[in-house]
């Protein structure tokens, strides 16, 4: 679709009540631990107290002996000689040699109720050899570090490395150094942030079952139904196509339900128990302990700039820990930091270091933030030492269409310039400020995503139609991809019915993530919807004798293409879905690719924050999101993604982080101390769609879930220096780090 | 380790279940009674996902357990509708955008209302802090706190 | 598990001395619940006290005061229209305890009983000077609060004791009280360092006060010190100065993941400050 099309849609834009709605106030809704089998045997994990320690000894007699107790399962009852991911997964979800991390499961029980599961648990004895370990991501790259794991390093990194480095990126363009020497000003900063937690409100659950014959059934929570398929079958070493996978409504994922952690170990204790169908449910602590919260990133920017604010040169070196295995989002970090930004000399460098803490999984444009804080937060301190408006510095730097991205690729149509002119015209950026106040800005970026997509639509016989789709629905994508169905389809909204199905029902489906729900399950279903028209207006055809190219679909009729197409009324969908038992069988359409065109999305945030000089505190006062949606199709759902993200970000800005002990142990595995923004925190969360359309959508879609968690935490760090006049470079920015900088800037 | 015979009245009907004395009422609403919509999120009163009332009051039902429910009156988020009619509070939520993945919200519903059956007219603030409790990590609570003005004011009129 | 409602304290207190292994008591079970879900305490017998005759009820005592009873929820507290005039001080304290929802159950015997040095309860009723009724297997003592922790997770309670109610002294002419805490959070938040004073004026000079604080020390401590600062005072700068630098010299906190000693400190002193000046509004009857 051309960038300047505006085209006036029937549903696309609207704001109708979501189709699953009533079942989520009333309490009907189904999540992964509100479903019981005939026959259920409950599961509890043993996870090991020790950072890092030799499994010497793990004895399960006790456990065994117990009564009510059906199955124990170790790492002895895995398949071996697994490799690369694959056995990565194996390990993260049951310790083989070593404890990795404090939470790292070490057996696994099923029982006839939950509290016979624990208390076995708790029977299991096991010895182990406690061993030095390592949890900074400073601390695990230095070359004496405790070592994680040998061999671990892939190919990229060269010789000579510390011996946590797995993996090593380096990447650029130009000449930074020339670039250095071409600016007025030449800054460079170290900055860290802490590792974080996706932190939604449904600990994982599933209820697994699987025979001796191999074949077997889970319900599970999760963001895609196809990775859990994938990755337990090869965890366990079954056929997939024999594991039937259900995904239950979802209470929230972010990214951390992409993955496994105990599902595996629930088909394992029900294969052992005979077959009998295991609910496994984590407890909070588990969770935050035990699955995959986000990298910790220590990161050195360096810049150069103009003093009329033009950008000559950016160097971003960060280093990583994602836990005890590779994966650290260090790439991604280093792709997005400058992204918003055209600069001719850039150079990327980073460390993937393991450490002794949970497997990292996907949290919200995952890396992005990271990288987002250190390099936002540099331009925004080199603006107030060059007395530049950060919004003109922005504008003026800002990529555009047709220019070569920080990491590579041309971008296509994007909306930066937009989405900045429309932040320097709100009025939240001319709003008052008092005394211990301050305001912040700063961009974000993310790519966005497609992946495999299969998706089908079914017309009923009464002429509404049913589409599938593999894309579990976390924030409202039943409802707008009911709506691209029924604006394509010329029918209701009410008229269309999305399934979130089952892996027997489709081909294969990456998971929610990468703010592809929308973008490809709906440019899919729109696919699949034109296939089922193409079909309709053949079976119209047919009826009227004439030419099936004759035939045009116009709200949700075949009518004759012409004058000369011939004389003949609309035939409605109704009509052709009644008769099409006799007029060629089902109707259906449906659409398997990696849908093309992705579109990328920035984002501008504005935040005004006051600063208790005596205590430390920060509050927010006002907070503005803009961001480019491609095109909303159903706006209350992109602001919920606009506001969530902001609000996420905040809590990374200011008080959520993963607390080791010098024990290794995790401090904070409950919410009380794991300190998410509570309602009573924050202000309303100001939004403003920018639409830009992206051509690669049939409506212009992009992705618009994850750009908004980026810019909280420099946004947030540029405000307090704002209101105070200190720079901080270590999240979380807590009281008791900002009235420390507060103190140490009075001396 | 002998159960314990609860007689309790839930959302309006007498029931009768054995407890472990061990097991929170959250786990005896949804283990015994099937009464899965109120969700448990950690366990330890920190995030309301469990939200039900017992004789009126607002509580976490993870931080009560089973036994302590005899003779008492509980009412959960399957009580909230009258039949087919929702309660205002569930409309406002869906006609708001109030909620995206829904695991959070019977416990927001049932704490909203109890707030409203309190103070009528509350504040913005005065929303935000009684659902202090209740966390919501996918709205940011903008989308939450609207819905529930929205039907405080609608539930005054309608008085 | 064995389960156990007993209909009096003196049989509360046969069960707790006679039973084998871990005792509990259930009161409002705020804290038990969350330690047996979390596997750190898993006891044997759970003694509820909720049923006992008087343990739901707020009574005004013969002499002006307040006896309230044990089970008696942080909501029913705030709710109290006249304990509330009396003392706000310790009705806001109970009412930073928890969410609404922990306010429906969680009552001022188990955030004392649960010794945790930063109960947000329990430095109103200090500063109160509460006190509170125990009765064991020798019969029923008074005991003032600040008896009662004896450090982290620990009580100078004895087997078979069992606190049976909560004294708070008439409120009398001319007093006001307060309690401020500091969270990172508005919310559903620890305190990283809390403080409650509560003193008399005559005119516009203080003539009583006494002053706790609470998260910076094993327990919550009373520091006379800073009472001393403040009596004889109108609440004038140096008073404030001299209370901020007594409220430090008392703090002897540890750095963990809330905050560190020294922010404690700090902190201590700014709520010092803060809540003197609410209570001294309050004694003088200025609306607060």
């Amino acid at each position: 679709m051309p960038k300047d099309e505006i085209k006036d849609f029937r549903l696309v834009g609207t704001r109708p009540n979501r189709p699953d709605g009533l079942d989520k106030v009333t309490g009907r809704a189904r999540y992964g631990a509100d479903i019981t089998a005939p026959g259920m045997l409950w599961g509890a994990v043993l996870r090991s107290p020790h950072a890092h320690a030799k499994i010497l000894k793990i004895d399960t007699s006790k456990a065994e002996a117990l009564s009510g107790v059906k199955a124990v399962v170790t790492r002895a009852d895995f398949p071996t000689g697994l490799t690369g991911e694959d056995w990565n997964l194996q390990e993260n979800t049951m310790a083989g040699e070593k404890a990795l991390y404090d939470g790292h499961a070490i057996a696994a029980v099923a029982a006839t109720s939950s509290q016979i599961a624990q208390e076995a648990v708790r029977l299991i004895e096991v010895e182990y050899e406690v061993l030095p370990h390592v949890t900074d991501v400073d601390d695990a790259i230095k070359p004496d570090a405790p070592v994680i794991r040998e061999g671990a390093a892939d190919a990229t990194v060269p010789e000579g490395m510390p011996p946590n480095v797995v993996k090593y990126f380096e990447f650029g363009r130009g000449d930074v150094d020339a670039g250095f020497k071409d600016a007025d000003l030449v800054m460079e900063r170290t900055y860290k942030t802490e590792a974080t937690h996706q932190g939604y409100i449904e600990p994982h659950a599933c209820l697994g079952q699987l025979g001796a014959d191999g074949k077997g059934e889970m319900w599970v929570c999760t963001q895609g139904q196809w990775y859990i398929r994938q990755m337990c079958s090869a965890v366990l070493g079954l056929n997939a196509a024999q594991l039937r996978v259900t995904p239950s409504e979802i209470g929230g994922g972010f990214g951390g339900k992409t993955t496994i952690f105990m599902e595996p170990l629930s088909l394992a204790l029900s294969q052992k128990a005979g077959g009998r169908p295991v609910k496994i449910v984590m407890s909070r602590s588990e969770v935050l302990r035990a699955t995959g919260p986000t990298a910790s990133a220590s990161m050195d920017v360096k810049i150069g700039m103009t003093k009329d604010g033009k950008l000559t040169a950016a160097r971003a070196e960060f280093r990583m820990q994602g836990g005890a295995f590779p994966g650290a989002p260090v790439d991604m970090a280093l792709y997005c930091c400058l992204a918003p930004y055209k600069i001719d000399n850039v150079e990327h460098i980073g460390y993937d270091v393991l450490a002794n803490r949970p497997k990292c999984a996907a949290y919200r444009a995952p890396g992005s933030p990271m990288g987002a804080f250190a390099v936002e937060s540099l331009i925004d301190e080199m603006c107030r030492k060059l007395d530049l408006d950060p919004m003109d510095v922005r504008l003026k730097n800002a990529v555009r269409e047709g220019d070569q991205a920080s990491y590579g690729p041309t971008f296509g149509s994007i909306g930066l310039a937009e989405v900045l002119e429309a932040t320097a015209k709100h009025p939240n950026l001319s709003a008052p400020l008092g005394p211990n106040q301050g305001r912040g800005v700063a961009s974000g970026y993310w790519f966005n995503h497609s992946g495999e997509t299969s998706v089908s639509l079914a017309i009923s016989e009464d002429g509404n139609a049913q589409v599938s789709v593999g894309t579990p629905d976390i924030g409202g994508s039943r409802a707008s991809i009911a709506l691209m169905v029924a604006e394509t389809l010329g029918i209701a909204y009410e008229d269309v019915r999305v399934n979130v199905v089952e892996t027997g029902s489709l081909g294969v489906n990456e998971p929610t993530h990468g703010s592809r729900a929308t973008f490809a399950s709906g440019k899919a279903a729109t696919v699949a919807a034109r296939a089922a028209i193409k079909e309709m207006c053949r079976r119209a055809a047919n009826e009227w004798g004439i030419d099936e190219e004759a035939v045009e679909w116009v709200e949700g009729a075949a009518q004759p293409a012409g004058p000369n197409a011939g004389e003949f009324p609309p035939m409605s969908i109704k009509e052709i879905a009644k008769n099409m038992g006799k007029t060629g069988g089902p109707i259906s359409g449906h659409h398997e690719s990696v849908p093309e065109g992705v579109g990328a999305s920035f984002g501008c945030h504005v935040v005004d924050v006051e600063v208790d000089p005596e205590t430390g505190h920060t509050k927010i006062l006002r907070y503005l999101v803009v961001q480019d949606a491609g095109r909303a199709i159903h706006p209350s759902y992109v602001e919920g993604q606009y506001q969530g993200g902001a609000v996420q970000g905040i809590g990374w800005a200011l008080n959520e982080e993963y607390v080791y002990g010098d024990d290794g142990r995790l401090q904070n595995p409950i919410f009380l101390d794991y300190r998410m923004p509570v309602a009573s925190d924050l202000p309303m969360i100001d939004t403003q769609i920018v639409e830009v359309p992206n051509p690669g959508h049939p409506f212009g879609v992009r992705g618009v879930g994850e750009t908004g968690i980026t810019p909280p935490l420099p946004a947030i760090a540029n405000a307090i220096q704002g209101a105070t006049g200190v720079r901080m470079s270590h999240l979380p920015m807590t009281p008791t780090k900002v009235l420390a900088a507060l103190k140490a800037s009075q001396e | 380790m002998s159960k314990i015979h609860v007689t309790t009245v839930v959302n309006g009907d007498e029931v009768e279940f054995l407890a472990d004395p061990r097991e929170t009422l959250l786990d005896c609403l949804r283990d015994h009674l099937g009464l899965t919509g109120s969700k448990e999120g950690c366990g330890t009163g920190d995030c309301g996902a469990c939200s039900v009332t017992v004789d009126g009051v607002l509580i976490s039902s993870c931080l009560m357990l089973g036994v302590e429910a005899q003779g008492k009156k509980i009412e959960t988020i399957e009580g909230m509708a009258n039949g087919e009619e929702l309660h205002p509070l569930q409309r406002k939520f869906i006609e708001h955008a109030a909620l995206q993945c829904g695991f959070c919200t019977p416990g927001i519903l049932v704490a909203a209302k109890a707030l409203l059956e309190k103070n009528p007219d509350p504040t913005e603030t005065e929303v935000r802090y009684w659902l202090a409790g209740n966390l919501c990590r996918c709205t940011g609570y903008d989308k939450i706190i609207r819905a529930v003005m929205d039907a405080a004011s609608e539930m005054r009129g309608a008085a | 598990m064995d389960f156990h409602t007993p209909s009096s304290f003196e049989d509360a207190s046969k069960l707790a001395a006679e039973a084998t292994g871990l005792t509990r008591f259930l009161a409002g079970g705020t804290d038990v619940l969350v330690q047996m879900r979390s596997g750190t305490v898993l006891p044997d017998n759970l003694i509820d006290l909720k049923h006992i005759p008087g343990a739901q009820d707020i009574t005004r005592t013969p002499d002006g005061g307040w006896r309230i009873g044990i089970a008696v929820s942080g909501a029913r507290l705030g709710d109290h229209a006249e304990l509330v005039a009396d003392w706000p001080g310790v009705v806001e304290g109970m009412e930073l305890v928890g969410s609404t929802q922990v306010q429906g159950r969680a009552t001022l015997v188990g955030n004392l009983c649960n010794g945790s040095p930063a109960a947000d309860s329990v430095p109103g009723l200090v500063a109160a000077q509460a006190s509170v009724e125990i009765t064991g297997l020798t019969g029923v003592r008074t005991v003032p609060v600040e008896d009662i922790p004896a450090g982290p997770g620990k009580t100078t309670l004895q087997p078979g004791d069992v606190i049976s109610g909560i004294l708070l002294p008439p409120r009398g002419e001319n007093g006001g009280d307060a309690y401020q805490r500091f969270t990172p959070r508005t919310e559903m938040d620890i305190a990283v360092a809390g403080c409650a004073i509560s003193l008399r004026v005559d005119g516009d000079t203080i003539t009583e006060a006494r002053v706790a604080v609470g998260a910076v020390a094993p327990t919550v401590r009373l520091v006379p010190d800073a009472a001393d600062a403040l009596i004889g005072s109108t609440l004038d700068d140096a008073a404030i100065d001299a209370l901020v630098v007594a409220v430090r010299a008392a703090c002897n906190p540890i750095d963990d993941k809330r905050g560190t000693a020294e922010f404690r400190t700090d902190v201590a002193g700014v709520l010092a400050k803060r809540v003197a000046q609410i209570a001294y509004g309050r004694a003088k009857g200025e609306a607060q």
